[in-house]
């Protein structure tokens, strides 16, 4: 035993360290002061940066699923789908408000998370993972065959999004798209990043870390599933919807599993479980994919999968991964 | 008479054909030292698992305080001051050991639903952490990552967690499982200094641990209750010996 005189000191400067661990940090700006600088200096290119804002957010909720919540899933592109379609509808029938297009995305997608999360959270592992799967497909074909309202096969036509605020009309250059989504995004990560520091994101992480503990110290796991479900259904939803009122289109392939895969893709070459996975994984992937389309449209799926094994061999945990081991080596929080 | 602070009544739990709990009666009086000691398979874990409601019982009922639990969630019956440790340390391991505990009382507090603001906001819960780590000598390694320390200290973890939980009933599986001889003692010690209030029961393997904390003892064998009752009485009982003390202690 050591005296507690000597201790007591200490004692404070680790409360004090405790208590603010999760203090914004100077190195948290910088995805933002990227994003300011790139609309400046790549002008052409602006139609991108939308799509990879609406992405990110697609991503971090991904990860709020998988990296703090231990949930896997292979089905995420299912609310991503409902939210784009649900504006895209709203928009092709004379709803052209696009905020409150955000706001029913995000409603729809919720609801469609939180029906399937109460079902399909029940099991884990590979089952949870075939039945992830099977939501999306579900809602696919339905979008497949009701073609008098989602067009089917051809796609959802015909959107009309107004202004932003009855000011800022979407332009063909995509300026006013840049500076949309990245708001969104913005307001999206602040979201993101205040649950996960609340005491209800700690405890996501001791449900990923060991479920069974967290029923001994009498949290209600599958209630706070559900929860983490249904809040990461309606972010991505609002990706989607992001998605369908900037480019005004809508196709089945925004349920696919093709979209699942690629999101999971992006935040594992980005880094899961560290918030800042999907600012590095998406933007790196989509810019590569941009790239690679232009120079060599046919093996561009080569290349990534080259990369992948690479990733997987020397880069465990992601760009972030690999950062964190380099300075001392911290395990995702 | 205020009612016991658990009690099991006929409980029974088989999978299939075999039973691994039969007609248990059993009671955990209030501020009880108790062990639970059998053979290995003797079903002393599903026991423990039944009660806290890991298991659904095939039949029988469970009382804590005198309130009929059967039917409630394992998460409800933490709230209602029933904890448990595990035999394996279950723990989050790659959390810091601060975070271990904050984690429970955050739970306790209830806390863990509020979704705004953050944790750290909630000072008075670390510095109870401290609190309870500090006792128990763990108070320096609060800032490290549970997988640095040695496993013995992960018991005490185990421990701090429950305490942090406030319970009425203790349930400790097994609580010196897989520490090295020389550091029973601290364990040892720990469980004799947990508050008197508390009412322990703990399933034990070292019969050290044994007859030095246990003011009454269980004897658990096929799922069944062989004998029960004070230390002396258990270590006499010639049926006992036959099934589970062995020659060492017969002499």
């Amino acid at each position: 035993m050591t005296a507690p005189a000597a201790d007591a000191p200490d004692r404070k400067a680790d409360i004090d360290a405790f208590a603010r661990r999760h203090k914004f940090r100077w190195t948290e700006a910088l995805p933002w002061a990227a994003a300011i600088a790139c609309y400046f200096t790549f002008e052409n290119y602006h139609a991108l940066g939308a799509q990879i804002f609406a992405t990110i957010l697609f991503a971090l909720s991904l990860d709020l699923l998988i990296g703090y919540a231990g949930i896997i899933t292979l089905g995420h592109a299912a609310f991503f789908g409902v939210g784009a379609y649900a504006a895209g509808i709203m928009a092709a029938n004379g709803f052209h408000e696009p905020l409150s297009g955000l706001v029913i995305a995000a409603l729809a997608a919720g609801i469609a998370g939180f029906a399937s999360g109460a079902i399909v959270l029940r099991t884990s592992g590979l089952t949870l993972l075939m039945q992830t799967l099977v939501v999306a497909a579900l809602l696919q074909e339905l979008a497949n065959k009701w073609t008098s309202v989602t067009g089917g096969s051809d796609g959802l036509l015909g959107m009309k999004i107004d202004p932003v605020f009855g000011v800022f009309r979407f332009d063909l250059f995509g300026n006013t798209a840049y500076i949309y989504c990245l708001a969104v995004l913005f307001l999206g990560w602040l979201a993101a990043r205040n649950l996960i520091c609340s005491p209800f994101g700690r405890s996501l992480t001791g449900i990923r870390e060991n479920a069974a503990r967290m029923r001994a110290i009498g949290a209600p796991v599958e209630r706070r599933k559900i929860i983490i479900y249904t809040i990461s259904a309606a972010l991505a939803g609002v990706s989607g919807a992001l998605i369908a009122q900037t480019t005004a289109l809508v196709g089945l392939g925004a349920l696919s599993l093709g979209r699942s895969g690629e999101l999971l893709i992006m935040l594992i070459i980005g880094g899961i479980g560290r918030l800042y996975g999907a600012f590095i994984g998406v933007p790196l992937y989509m810019i590569a994919q941009d790239r690679f389309a232009a120079v060599d449209p046919v093996f561009w799926y080569f290349w990534i999968g080259l990369f992948m094994i690479f990733d997987g061999v020397f880069a465990r945990g992601g760009a972030l991964g690999v950062i964190a081991r380099r300075r001392g080596g911290s395990p995702p929080q | 008479m205020s009612p016991a602070a658990l009690e099991t009544k006929l409980l029974c739990k088989s999978f299939g054909a075999l039973a691994v709990s039969s007609d248990i009666n059993f009671t955990l009086e209030r501020g009880a030292r108790h062990a639970l000691i059998g053979p290995n398979g003797a079903g002393k874990t599903s026991f423990v698992n039944l009660v806290t409601g890991v298991l659904k019982p095939t039949s029988g009922n469970i009382y804590l305080g005198g309130r009929d639990i059967t039917p409630l969630p394992q998460a409800l019956r933490v709230k209602l001051g029933l904890v448990r440790t595990f035999q394996i340390s279950a723990l989050f391991k790659r959390l810091t050991v601060l975070e271990n505990v904050t984690l429970a009382i955050a739970e306790r507090e209830g806390t863990a639903n509020d979704i705004l603001r953050p944790a750290g906001h909630r000072r008075a819960e670390i510095e109870e952490a401290f609190s309870l780590l500090e006792p128990l000598g763990l108070a320096n390694e609060a800032m490290r990552p549970v997988t640095e320390l040695a496993y013995g200290r992960q018991r005490m973890i185990e421990i701090a967690m429950a305490l942090a939980l406030k319970p009425q009933v203790l349930l400790l599986d097994e609580p010196a499982a897989g520490v090295p001889p020389g550091e029973t003692g601290a364990i040892i010690d720990t469980i004799e200094r947990l508050p008197a209030g508390i009412a322990v029961l703990f399933i034990e393997h070292d019969m050290e641990l044994v007859f030095r904390v246990a003011k009454r003892i269980t004897v658990l064998v096929q799922g069944a209750v062989l004998v029960e009752g004070p230390p002396a009485q258990i270590a006499a009982d010639p049926k006992v010996r036959e099934v589970y003390l062995g020659e060492s202690h017969s002499q």
